[in-house]
């Protein structure tokens, strides 16, 4: 026998099988999503959802497509929040903490509450990560942000009006492209690539091979353990 | 936290975890893998197709669910769309948001064109999102370019087009450099150097990854990049058919915002179709591992303006989608699980296949083992074998799955299964289309002037079957490509009178065909509220009075 349990969507009740996801449950009861629904599966952040449990305190934070439906489950999708980002030129900036102090200087308003870390939904340490943005640490900011799927439930939730996502943003790509080590390996093949003819012409060679030799290459070919 | 039906079979691959990870399987002969494919793989069941009776492709064979939607009614089938005012007219108009269009409109943008992106839901709400493997590229000191064009080329049968591939494998290189110098954060190790691995199908070592966020790294990047150039992007907005000019040539599309159902018309110089894959066509009744808005719409786009499709009767289906718990049915379980050292085990704990087999055979071996071989183990909601990822630890060391495969952990931990301690019930979900929209080395389509295709809508560049990290690949070389020479062609593009003939032409060439349908194109979205619930809901709240 299905198992059902008692959800409210927007304060109004449903019985919905209890083995669904929230954004199954609200399309078992006959929501068609457009809003709030995006890879289905943890990685956009486009279903930031709040739900208090009935006769409970606290207020909990999750993705809709990620968590399970409980009974008595009180159900808000939040499906955008406006996060202030930022333009700036990659090119040209200069990666120092002064960045972001023109950047996003509310970092520096930051009052450690910890809301952000609590509602995030990945369970990454936020708050520690505004840490190190407001040092200008940018490497640390960004290792410790990665997995930011950018939902805004933090953001949501500060006093201080962070854009917590867009900071970390800001991070990653100063990270990659500034501080993290360059590939040289990459770097020579892109310079052999572009100085000769070398390599482009071994791959024009193996496409004038007749099918059964390119087929046999590719049979025969070895590869690396 | 699996149920006790379960445990006798979890026993014994816990028994053999330590002489399976030691053992490498042979790989199969190109004789046994031909075998394999034709009797198992979901392309080869001949009652799963049918032939097109009308367009560009008449008489080839594509699945129902494809024939359904390039053979349906358009929106505006009995809707007359006033053309003569446009609400946008832009150099070039890409559409999706997504990897593939975000690259090209970087591009577009800094070649100096005018250039807006029109999207489905959100900016980034995409395939690319989703990919969590990695991206290929020859770099490497023992690698080159030739070489990936063989792993290519053989890992498609021998099907794809040369001239794509050829772009593919030697643009590879400045595309990753490119992303890197976006601020991509690819995985290095201290020196700078890229940790590359292998993927399925790859003979060389050249996997780059951004851990196991690699399609996240690269799409909020693009996407950070886009705003930055301040390039528009209207989104929660589809293109329901393309407009043509009078000349015949593609000059721009019909919008339809997604929440309040308003028209609006978007004119250019030249289009660019980055629409993605067809996950959520749910070909054979298979899950998919797709987004919500992955519908194929622009194969059916581009076919209703004349535009060719290559290779629609090819789809990939991933080996390893989740089958356990319901609730992440579908959902995929990375490639890199298997690169990095967990093998394939089915129900009695026998490894019974090379883990790196292509994807294609993978899948097959996997319905074989479960079908005919009777060594499944049953979910609940159908068949599946292990994949024994505590073995990926007890090769590389603890802490290996957190730093390599954060992802894959927190999707499983949300459920209470710890893939580090606990192996995983996998079954192939519906992941890729190789086929699509038919191009030339300008990106452009063989039958449409300035219809431009870039990213999981084009077919040919993969053959009859993708490789691990050639798809992220090909939405930055093509996307990047696409964007460019939209650019570069719409300097020279004098628009003539705007016009849907085509679109009628089409319902004409329907009735003429006889087919007989209620079924409007293109899908845009799924629907999965229930049937019974649907056969009890008005769509009509406030009626028009007018
Ligand atoms: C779960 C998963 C994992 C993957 N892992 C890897 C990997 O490790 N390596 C690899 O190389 N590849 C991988 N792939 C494949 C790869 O990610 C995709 O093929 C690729 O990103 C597609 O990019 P795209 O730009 O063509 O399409 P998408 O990124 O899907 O973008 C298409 C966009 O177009 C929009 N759109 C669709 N129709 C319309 C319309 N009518 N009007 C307006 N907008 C529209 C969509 O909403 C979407 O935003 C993976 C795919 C998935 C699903
Ligand atoms: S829909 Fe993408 S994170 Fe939930």
């Amino acid at each position: 026998m299905e198992e059902f349990v008692n959800v409210y969507f927007f304060g109004k009740k449903y019985e919905v099988p209890a083995n669904l996801t929230i954004m199954r449950a609200m399309e078992y009861a006959g929501y068609q999503l457009m809003r709030g629904c995006g890879c289905r599966n943890g990685f956009c952040g486009a279903c930031a959802t709040i739900y208090r449990i009935k006769g409970k305190k606290d207020l909990n934070f999750c993705l809709a497509c990620s968590t399970k439906v409980e009974e008595d489950m009180y159900v808000a999708t939040l499906p955008f929040f406006p996060l202030d980002k930022q333009v700036y030129d990659i090119e040209t900036i200069t990666p120092d903490q002064q960045l972001m102090m023109q950047l996003y200087p509310e970092v520096y308003a930051c009052i450690g509450c910890n809301a952000c870390t609590n509602a995030c939904p990945q369970q990454l340490n936020t708050m520690q990560y505004i840490a190190y943005a407001q040092r200008g640490d940018y490497e640390n900011c960004a290792e410790e942000s990665f997995d930011c799927i950018m939902c805004g439930n933090c953001s949501n939730r500060c006093p201080a009006g962070i854009s917590h996502p867009q900071v970390a943003m800001l991070a990653r790509r100063i990270n990659g492209k500034y501080i993290a080590k360059e590939a040289e390996h990459l770097l020579n093949r892109v310079k052999e690539l572009h100085d000769d003819n070398k390599l482009t012409d071994d791959v024009k060679a193996i496409m004038n091979l007749s099918e059964a030799e390119v087929q046999n290459l590719y049979n025969t070919r070895d590869i690396e353990k | 936290m699996y149920p006790e039906s379960m445990m006798e079979s979890l026993k014994k691959v816990e028994a053999n975890r330590a002489a399976n990870a030691a053992y490498e399987p042979a790989r199969m002969s190109a004789e046994d893998k031909d075998a394999l494919l034709k009797k198992y793989h979901p392309d080869y069941i001949e009652d799963q197709f049918e032939n097109l009776k009308i367009g560009p492709n008449k008489g080839e064979k594509v699945p129902h669910e494809l024939a359904a939607m390039l053979q349906a009614h358009s929106r505006l089938a009995n809707y007359e769309v006033d053309l003569s005012n446009p609400d946008y007219d832009v150099d070039v108009l890409v559409i999706g948001g997504g990897g593939s269009g975000s690259a090209a409109a970087i591009m577009a943008n800094e070649g100096g064109a005018n250039v807006m992106i029109v999207t489905k839901l959100r900016h980034g709400d995409a395939n690319t999102m989703m990919a969590e493997g990695g991206i290929q590229a020859a770099d490497k000191e023992n690698d080159s370019p030739a070489q990936h064009f063989i792993d290519c080329y053989g890992g498609g049968h021998f099907a794809a087009k040369k001239e794509l591939v050829y772009k593919l494998v030697t643009e590879a290189p400045d595309c990753i450099l490119w992303l890197n110098h976006l601020g991509v954060e690819f995985d290095k190790d201290e020196d700078g150097r890229m940790v590359t691995t292998h993927g399925g199908g790859t003979s060389r070592k050249r996997m780059h990854a951004a851990k196991d966020y690699s399609g996240a790294e690269i799409m909020r990047t693009l996407r950070d990049e886009v705003i930055n150039r301040k390039i528009p992007v209207v989104d929660f907005t589809s293109a329901i058919e393309i407009i043509k000019d009078d000349k015949g040539n593609a000059a721009g599309a019909v919008l339809l915002n997604m929440e309040t159902r308003q028209i609006k018309v978007a004119k250019a110089k030249t289009v660019i179709i980055c629409t993605g894959g067809a996950g959520r066509m749910h070909y054979q009744g298979f899950p998919t591992s797709n987004h919500y808005g992955a519908t194929a719409d622009g194969l059916v786009l581009g076919y209703r303006a004349g535009a060719k499709l290559l290779y629609p009767d090819t789809l990939q289906y991933h080996p390893t989608g989740a089958a356990y718990p319901s609730q992440i049915l579908g959902a995929l379980v990375t490639e890199k699980v298997r690169s990095i050292g967990a093998k394939l085990v089915n129900a009695n704990g026998e490894v019974y296949i090379h883990p790196l087999e292509t994807r294609d055979v993978n899948a097959a071996g996997i319905i074989r083992e479960t079908s005919d071989r009777g060594n499944g183990i049953d979910t609940g909601d159908g068949q599946a074998v292990w994949l024994d990822t505590p073995m990926i630890e007890l090769i590389h060391g603890e802490g290996t799955i957190m730093k390599r495969i954060p992802a894959m952990h927190r999707m499983f931990a949300k459920f209470g299964i710890d893939i580090r301690k606990e192996p995983i019930l996998v079954y192939p979900t519906l992941h890729y289309q190789n086929g699509g929209l038919d191009i030339d080395t300008n990106c452009m389509t063989t039958e449409v002037e300035n219809l431009f295709v870039a990213g999981e809508a084009v077919g040919g560049i993969h053959g009859r079957n993708r490789l691990m990290g050639n798809s992220l690949l090909d939405i930055i070389v093509f996307g990047r490509d696409a964007g460019i020479a939209a650019a570069a062609k719409a300097k020279d593009v004098t628009v003539g009178n705007l016009t849907l003939d085509h679109v009628k032409a089409f319902e004409k060439e329907l009735a003429d065909a006889g087919i007989e349908t209620e079924l409007i194109s293109p899908k845009l979205l799924p629907d999965y509220r229930p049937e019974d619930k649907k056969d009890h809901m008005l769509d009509v709240i406030v009626p028009d009075y007018k």
